[in-house]
């Protein structure tokens, strides 16, 4: 599928190249391919000569394979087998043939030793070990909902700090609300401000003094109802911790607002990913508002696992239609069990089920998928769509198989009756992909009715996943030129 | 069956459709179910096509047999103040912790207070009476967090009564852990028939296990038809390439041997995944869970479509 001229393509290349974009930022809901455009976006800038490190929060063991490292960890691995892509990159004319060589480094978030470091490179050592040996930090830190987020921006501001890369490539945590990353700093930086913690705070922080007398009837009548409500000791273990934290407090409110402000500065840029399904796009459309309200710069939209097709001029309403009528023809000649399939002699009503949306139950027929599948993982699925009208046979699926194996050599006969058979098939398969395509388009348009300043970069459906950098580069390729490479001939 | 059903799943395995269908196919012959979401993205009234939910239990549909779906969006901080009324009856120093920023500490850094609430509020509604002595809900269904955080998620009573050794929050962990962990509970997870959602369901199995948390089913969600397997393909790119043509145009598609190539390059995807989806079958298999499958509706989930994976459980065993 190519992008209509009513959509921006996404300058993927320019974004990367461009030596003042120092963060990439790559949002949206869980489950849309965020983790593995951030590891192609980091191969493709530094095969282009930047220096990056790609910092993921999602601990996917094949990523870290893919990147050729057994696993990641806080720390960034430097990445080998990156070859620097010359020519390679049809886009590349703009920096000439000596461009520097690139790295790129790779690191997983580990949220507990995030907030150790921070602990133990602002406090004294001993109040460091008090901190790191209490048992509520022990919690906070192990990673509830919120503590992550925070972590990722924590450790987003380190890398940026020590400034031995140009280029920082971030996949965000799967958030509930897929934007908490953006409230977790400014979250933080109120309830350090808020009075709760100078309350919490306050008995280390007063003593005994007289003067301080009324302040410590209300406290005490405070801390009593907590007291009450956490129990004494789980109490004393958060004031304690609250104590020794107080110097550090300011240090985190700093850099919290120091993240946020980095987030919106011009050398960062979003890219909000999606795959073009309903829900993944509403969120992506909720991302882009919220990140427009936030002052937060937005480079555009990643369409992962878009489906296309080489042969879209045959609609799927006709495909289905000629499937059915060689079906027909298969049961007036062969005379065999696929007489009885039902829906060929009424190709009409299957272009109309599928006008009607395609989830016709048409009965019958489908009650065995557990069985089938129970009974043996070999067994082909039971059809669900009546896109397929043969499920009303038994394992129609292995029906080519037996009587269409070349080397077998069968008489004209055999053969004509297998060919019919695949190649209404092959109709088939077609006609679910261009339904595929097609809902595809409609959820698609819908986001850029919305939102037509928002620049597209489209990423086709694979059949398995990635699994190497040779992978991560070929969804590179697609990220920057927004087109399907060639299918390897059959 | 368990009266708490619990449904995880990876992010993109459409866990909430799957915890809505089966709030659907339980809500039969007069029963009521409560679907609870704890994410707060408002996600089950998308799928029922109504308003956002409040924060209180409102019926949302009605399933074939009279039965009744009710719906639940928890609000962490509602949660709390509820809580601090019911046990503390501190209706006025709820709101000073409020004023204080303790409401905002508690519902989103304190460690797991929220996860807390949501999981207590879930308990609950399990252990909810009537006035007449029966359950107030048949079933309860909570769209949980995904995979990744769900041991950690119904787990974290068992660290709160850790950390507070005594006291109410002590004693209300507890009990809530005492349901999670009865056979009254039952987490399924939720999975695609891809490597990453597999895997991670294998990974969430084994940690649910040590955590002695109950496992229910495998649920494969969005599962595709099979039209043609590999061994059909290389046949039909072998030498067979004219009499394909012949049979298209003999169908009556026009330009027919250009559209050789293209269907079988589509073919050539397809039996590759079918290949792959048999491999994560299989890898799936190894759990030794019962599972249900649940077919990819090729137009989306709409109420239509949520109403038909309902009857598909109920078809596979669900409520019965």
């Amino acid at each position: 599928m190519t992008l209509d001229a009513s959509v921006t393509p996404l300058e993927v290349d320019s974004l990367i190249d461009d030596p003042a974009t120092r963060i990439i930022v790559c949002c949206g809901s869980g489950g849309v391919g965020k983790t593995t455009t951030a590891a192609a976006l980091g191969v493709r800038a530094a095969e282009r000569g930047r220096r990056v490190v790609v910092l993921t929060i999602d601990p996917a063991r094949r990523l870290a394979q893919s990147l050729g490292i057994d696993s990641l960890d806080n720390t960034p691995r430097r990445v080998k087998g990156i070859a620097p892509s010359g020519g390679a990159a049809s886009g590349a004319a703009a920096s000439g043939g000596d461009r520097p060589e690139g790295e790129l480094h790779a690191m997983m978030l580990d949220m507990k030793r995030t907030f150790d470091e921070i602990v133990e490179t602002h406090a004294d050592p001993e109040r460091a070990r008090a901190i790191l040996e209490n048992p509520f930090y022990q919690s906070l830190s192990a990673g509830f909902a919120g503590t992550q987020e925070y972590m990722a921006m924590e450790k987003l501001g380190q890398l940026r700090a020590r400034d031995e890369w140009d280029l920082i490539v971030v996949d965000t945590p799967p958030s509930r609300s897929a934007l908490d990353f953006l409230d977790a700093p400014k979250r933080l930086g109120s309830f350090l401000d808020g009075k709760l913690i100078k309350l919490l705070a306050a008995p280390a922080r007063m003593g005994g003094r007289a003067g301080m007398k009324f302040l410590n009837v209300g406290m005490s009548m405070m801390t009593g109802t907590l007291g009450k409500l956490l129990g004494s000791q789980l109490l004393r273990d958060v004031q304690t911790f609250v104590a020794a934290m107080d110097t550090m407090f300011g240090g985190f409110r700093t850099r919290a607002d120091a993240t946020y402000r980095l987030l919106q500065a011009p050398g960062t840029a979003f890219l909000v990913v999606a795959a073009p399904e309903r829900d993944a796009l509403r969120e992506a459309a909720y991302f882009v508002e919220r990140l427009a309200a936030e002052e937060m710069p937005l480079a555009g939209l990643v369409l992962n696992r878009v489906h296309g097709s080489g042969a879209d001029r045959l609609s799927a309403e006709r495909a289905l239609t000629a499937a059915e009528i060689l079906a027909s023809e298969l049961a007036q000649e062969s005379g065999s069990e696929d007489a009885s399939e039902p829906a060929g002699s009424a190709p009409e009503n299957e272009s109309k089920n599928l006008d009607d949306g395609g989830i016709v139950d048409q009965g019958g027929g489908k009650t065995d998928v557990r069985e089938a599948t129970d009974a043996s993982p070999e067994a082909p699925t039971v059809d669900h769509t009546p896109a397929h009208p043969p499920a009303h046979t038994p394992e129609p699926d292995h029906r080519p198989v037996d009587s269409g194996t070349p080397a077998t050599a069968r008489p004209g006969t055999a053969d004509d009756h297998s060919t019919e058979q695949l190649t209404a098939g092959l109709l088939r398969l077609h006609a679910e992909r261009m339904q595929v395509l097609a809902r595809e388009q409609r959820t698609r348009d819908r986001f850029t009715a919305l939102h037509p300043e928002v620049a597209v970069a489209q990423v086709a459906a694979l059949p398995g996943d990635v699994h190497d950098l040779a992978g991560l580069r070929a969804i590179g390729d697609q990220l920057a030129t927004g087109t399907t490479p060639p299918v390897e001939a059959v | 069956m368990s009266r708490l059903q619990v449904v995880s799943g990876k992010g993109g395995t459409g866990k909430t459709t799957v915890a809505a269908a089966l709030a659907l196919a339980l809500a039969t012959e007069g029963k009521r179910t409560l679907l609870v979401e704890v994410e707060g993205r408002q996600g089950i009234a998308q799928l029922f096509e109504t308003e956002a939910l409040p924060y209180e239990e409102r019926k949302i549909a009605v399933s074939s047999g009279g039965g009744e779906v009710f719906a639940l969006a928890i609000d962490a901080e509602r949660a709390l103040l509820d809580y601090l009324q019911m046990f503390y009856k501190l209706g006025g120093a709820g709101r000073a912790l409020k004023k204080l920023g303790a409401i905002d500490f508690a519902t989103t850094i304190a460690p797991g207070v929220r996860d807390v609430l949501l999981t207590g509020k879930a308990c609950e509604a399990v252990r909810r009476r009537t006035k007449q002595g029966s359950y107030a809900y048949d079933y309860v269904i909570m769209d949980a967090p995904p995979t990744g955080r769900i041991t950690r998620f119904l787990n974290v009573n068992d660290e709160v009564a850790g950390l507070a050794k005594f006291g109410p929050i002590h004693n209300q962990a507890q009990a809530v852990m005492r349901v999670l962990k009865s056979p009254q509970t039952a987490v399924h997870l939720v999975t695609l028939l891809e490597e990453m959602p597999v895997q991670e369901t294998a990974d969430g199995v084994a940690e649910l296990r040590a955590a002695d948390l109950p496992v229910g089913k495998v649920i494969v969600n969005m599962v595709r038809p099979h039209i043609l397997d590999e061994e059909a393909v290389r046949s039909a790119a072998g030498d067979r390439r004219g009499e394909i043509a012949e049979a298209l145009a003999a169908a009556g598609v026009s330009g027919a041997s250009e559209l050789v190539t293209p269907l079988l390059e589509q073919a050539a995807d397809h039996a590759q995944r079918v290949e792959l989806e048999r491999e994560q079958r299989a890898a799936l298999n190894q759990l030794d869970l019962p599972s249900y499958e649940l077919p990819l509706l090729s137009e989306g989930v709409d109420l239509a479509g949520l109403y038909q994976l309902a009857r598909e459980l109920r078809k596979q065993g669900t409520g019965s």
